[in-house]
Formats: structure tokens, C-alpha cells, sequence
């Protein structure tokens, strides 16, 4: 079995769920806080990528962020390195994979909580921060945790946007669903079916810790 | 601090019509009426939790909200101690951290624990101190709401039915208890009910509010012995499941 791309895979899903994170989790409590103008057209951009082709998402991140873009210009003189077609850019692609299931999500999750507990919050001295982080975010923490292992799983198994953004360069951003793509090609059966069933079992483990973790408070 | 007044002159015009005015001085005042006549939307307007389209909320020499002078100072800045009907203890903290949470930060770790238990005890229910308030029954949830909203040292109490989910007996109980330590604080208190025992047995002054106004301000004593015929006619379903 090919560890390498395994293992490259794990690095790029968890530095994706982590940015997927902070700012997932900032425009679900946007969303879920807010009222402003344009809210809805920013909750249909943030959960486009659901069902918008890789291929179509990889060409808005190409253009956006390619070495003739503003950014990817700015990113390349600051770092050195361009952002497209290095590890860089299979963190964007996964990240942008991952960001609308954790904005549903912590949405969700952050409305879920009893409305009047925030007003309690603040009748009791409370800013709206400090309601937020002590009583409305602990509250939707397990659908919150719930999102994050969802956007992780989803990271770990992106394969067109990653492709079309960062290649698919062994050693650099050839992940493990980019990995079994080529193995197959080869007729290297053995090693696909390696990353297959690792992939396979860890997207199982993963949705069962959800179920469990999601379901507990729906019974109550 | 004490002996301040609290005045209330509010309209709300989108949605729910709404326009009173009363006085609330230092003491209970029932604010008395069926449901849908505007009691919990005027405890919100004065808490700061639903902002009026017009009129002016004072306590004292300090103005809460001002439509004229554009003045509204937020929830939290008011000090006003709220109790809701569904009680909003929060299911993640124990009794003593629900207590503590609205305390002046000034004070010291130490010495907010020590006050919070104090207050717990005051009310009967030491015993809770570290456990979480889904293992409450109804009274004891009551009980630590009470101790929560006295905690911060309020300039108005506002309770919104906070008796309503509790039988006759520990209604009564809880009343008596809730009695002393407002009076304690000199505070002026508005206490939502629409139950005519409730309000003889709790409140001095009474404010009768019907489809969003003021019908009548007077004494409980007088309006509830039945000389005023708005007060005792005044049908109320809860309130007839009370009688034995």
C-alpha cells in the first residue's frame, strides 16, 4: 500500500478543516446572528460549491487566485511560492470543498439554541460577544464538532477541485483519491485497493461518530 | 440606588399595537391582564429586548431609551433582572455557575461564589449548587432563576409569570420567599400574571392592561376585592385551573 499519498492527504484534510473552521463557523454565526443586506446572496455563495462541478469551482479558484491574479501575485511575492498547483492550492481546494457543510451545519446548530437563553445572557450584563462565546456557541458545540468532522472526511476525499487547482504532483499534491485515480490507470490494483478501503473505512468511522454525536441530542 | 422610580411611556406600532403608560415605584407592581394584551412585550421594551417606535423609559435620573433624543442603552447595560416564563437557566452550567454569571465582574472570583451561594441558600436550594439544571424539578429551576436574576444587583426586577408551570401549593411557598428578598432590595418589580391569587398575594400597586393599553392603574386590594369590575371579569382560563 502507498503511504505517501495517505499520509499527504491527512496533512492537507486537517490544515483545510482547521481554515474551514474559523471561517465556516464566522459566517454561520453571520448568518445565524444577522440581518443585513445581501444575506442571502452571501448563504448562496457559501453553499454553492455543493453543487456547482469541480471543474466549475476549479476554474473560479484558477482565475482568482492563478499566478496572473491579484492574489496569487501578492501570495507569490510575499511566500515565494505560487498558490496553484502546490500544497497551497489542494488546501484551498479542500477547504472550499468543506466550507458550505460547515456553514449549514454550525448554522443549524447555532439556531438550534433556545433564543431566550441568549436574551437571559444579556439581561444579565452580557455583550453580545460574551452571550456568543459563554452560552450560544458552547450549546451548538456538539453540531459544531459534528460539522468539523464532516468538513474534515469531506477534505480528505476531494479529488476534481484539487486536481484542477493543485495538479496532481506526486510527493507535493498528489492526494490519496488522486493517488488511486492513477493507480487504476497503471493497472496497479493492489495499491488502489489499499487507499480505497483506507479512505472507505475512515469516511465510515467518521459519519458514525457524527450519528452518534448529532443523534444523542435529537432523543432528548 | 434604591427608592428610584421606573417610568414607562412606550408605543409600538409594527406588528403588535402597543401604548402605555405607568409608573413602577419601589415595591411590586402587578402588571395584570389576559394573554395577548402586551404584558411580556412591555417587560422586553423595558428590558431593551424589543426596541419601541416611540416614548421614553427612565429609572431614576438615567434615561434607558429615548425616542426624541435617540437614546437606547443596550440589554446589557441596563441592569435589569429578568425572569422568564421558561425560566432560560442555562443547560450547560451548574446552579452556582448560572447564579454567578450575572454578578458585577469587578468582584472577585472568590467572593462571587461566596454571594451566590449565599443567595442560593436564601432561597432553599443549597443543595443544588453543583448540579445542572436539567435534574431540577419545577420548583427548585424556579428557585435558581429567582437567585440568578436578585445576583446582579438589579435596578428593576421584571418577572414574567415565572410561577406559571408550578401547582398551587409551591406557587404560594415560592411567593413568600420571592417576597422578602425583593423587599430587601427596594427595587421598583413588575410582575407579569394572570392569575388573580398571584397578584393579591404578591403585588401592592397593579397596572390592567387589555389589547395593548392601560385600562386601569390602582391598588391589587381595592381591585381585587371586587370593586372594580373590569378586574374580576376579566376571563381568564389559567386562572379558573387554579381554584380548587
Amino acid at each position: 500500500m502507498e503511504l505517501a499519498p495517505l499520509v499527504l492527504s491527512f496533512q492537507i484534510a486537517a490544515t483545510a478543516t482547521v481554515v474551514a473552521a474559523v471561517l465556516g463557523i464566522g459566517l454561520a454565526t453571520l448568518l445565524a446572528n444577522t440581518r443585513f443586506p445581501g444575506r442571502d446572496l452571501v448563504d448562496v455563495i457559501a453553499t454553492a460549491p455543493i453543487v456547482l462541478p469541480p471543474t466549475v469551482l476549479g476554474y473560479y479558484l484558477l482565475v482568482a487566485l492563478g499566478r496572473r491574479s491579484a492574489i496569487g501575485h501578492a501570495f507569490e511575492a510575499i511566500f515565494g511560492s505560487s498558490i496553484v498547483f502546490t500544497r497551497t492550492g489542494a488546501v484551498v481546494a479542500a477547504t472550499v470543498g468543506a466550507l458550505p457543510l460547515v456553514v449549514k451545519s454550525a448554522r443549524a446548530a447555532l439556531e438550534g439554541v433556545e433564543p431566550t437563553l441568549m436574551r437571559a445572557a444579556r439581561t444579565l450584563g452580557a455583550g453580545p460577544a460574551r452571550a456568543f462565546f459563554t452560552v450560544q456557541l458552547p450549546l451548538a458545540g456538539r453540531g459544531i464538532v459534528a460539522a468539523l468532522m464532516l468538513a474534515f472526511a469531506r477534505s480528505l476525499g476531494d479529488f476534481g477541485i484539487t486536481l484542477m487547482v493543485a495538479g496532481d504532483i506526486p510527493g507535493e499534491t498528489q492526494t490519496a483519491s488522486l493517488a488511486i485515480y492513477d493507480a487504476i490507470q497503471e493497472h496497479r490494483d493492489a495499491a488502489a485497493l489499499g487507499m480505497v478501503l483506507t479512505l472507505t473505512t475512515i469516511a465510515i468511522a467518521i459519519l458514525y461518530a457524527v450519528n452518534k454525536l448529532t443523534g444523542g441530542r435529537d432523543v432528548r | 440606588m434604591s427608592g428610584e422610580t421606573l417610568k414607562v411611556s412606550l408605543r409600538i406600532t409594527n406588528g403588535f399595537a402597543l401604548d402605555v403608560a405607568f409608573d413602577v415605584p419601589p415595591g411590586v407592581t402587578v402588571l395584570f391582564g389576559p394573554s395577548g394584551s402586551g404584558k411580556s412585550t412591555t417587560l422586553s421594551a423595558i428590558a431593551g429586548l424589543v426596541r419601541p417606535s416611540s416614548g421614553r423609559i427612565s429609572i431614576g435620573d438615567d434615561v434607558w431609551f429615548d425616542s426624541a433624543e435617540k437614546t437606547h442603552v443596550a440589554v446589557h447595560r441596563r441592569r435589569v433582572a429578568f425572569v422568564f416564563q421558561s425560566l432560560a437557566l442555562f443547560p450547560h452550567m451548574t446552579a452556582l455557575e448560572n447564579v454567578v454569571y450575572g454578578m458585577e465582574r469587578a468582584l472577585d472570583p472568590g467572593s462571587r461564589a461566596k454571594r451566590a451561594v449565599a443567595l442560593l441558600e436564601r432561597l432553599r436550594v443549597p443543595h443544588l449548587a453543583d448540579r445542572k439544571p436539567r435534574t431540577f424539578s419545577g420548583g427548585e429551576a424556579q428557585r435558581v432563576a429567582l437567585a440568578r436574576a436578585l445576583a446582579t444587583s438589579p435596578r428593576v426586577i421584571l418577572l414574567d409569570e415565572p410561577f406559571s408551570a408550578l401547582d398551587r401549593e409551591l406557587r404560594i411557598e415560592l411567593i413568600s420567599d420571592l417576597r422578602e428578598s425583593i423587599r430587601e432590595l427596594d427595587v421598583p418589580v413588575l410582575f407579569v400574571t394572570h392569575h388573580r391569587q398571584e397578584a393579591r398575594a404578591l403585588g401592592e400597586r397593579l397596572v390592567l392592561l387589555e389589547g395593548g393599553r392601560v385600562q386601569r392603574i390602582g391598588k391589587v386590594a381595592e381591585l381585587a376585592t371586587g370593586t372594580d369590575a373590569s378586574f374580576d371579569e376579566t376571563p381568564l382560563d389559567a386562572d379558573r385551573m387554579l381554584e380548587p
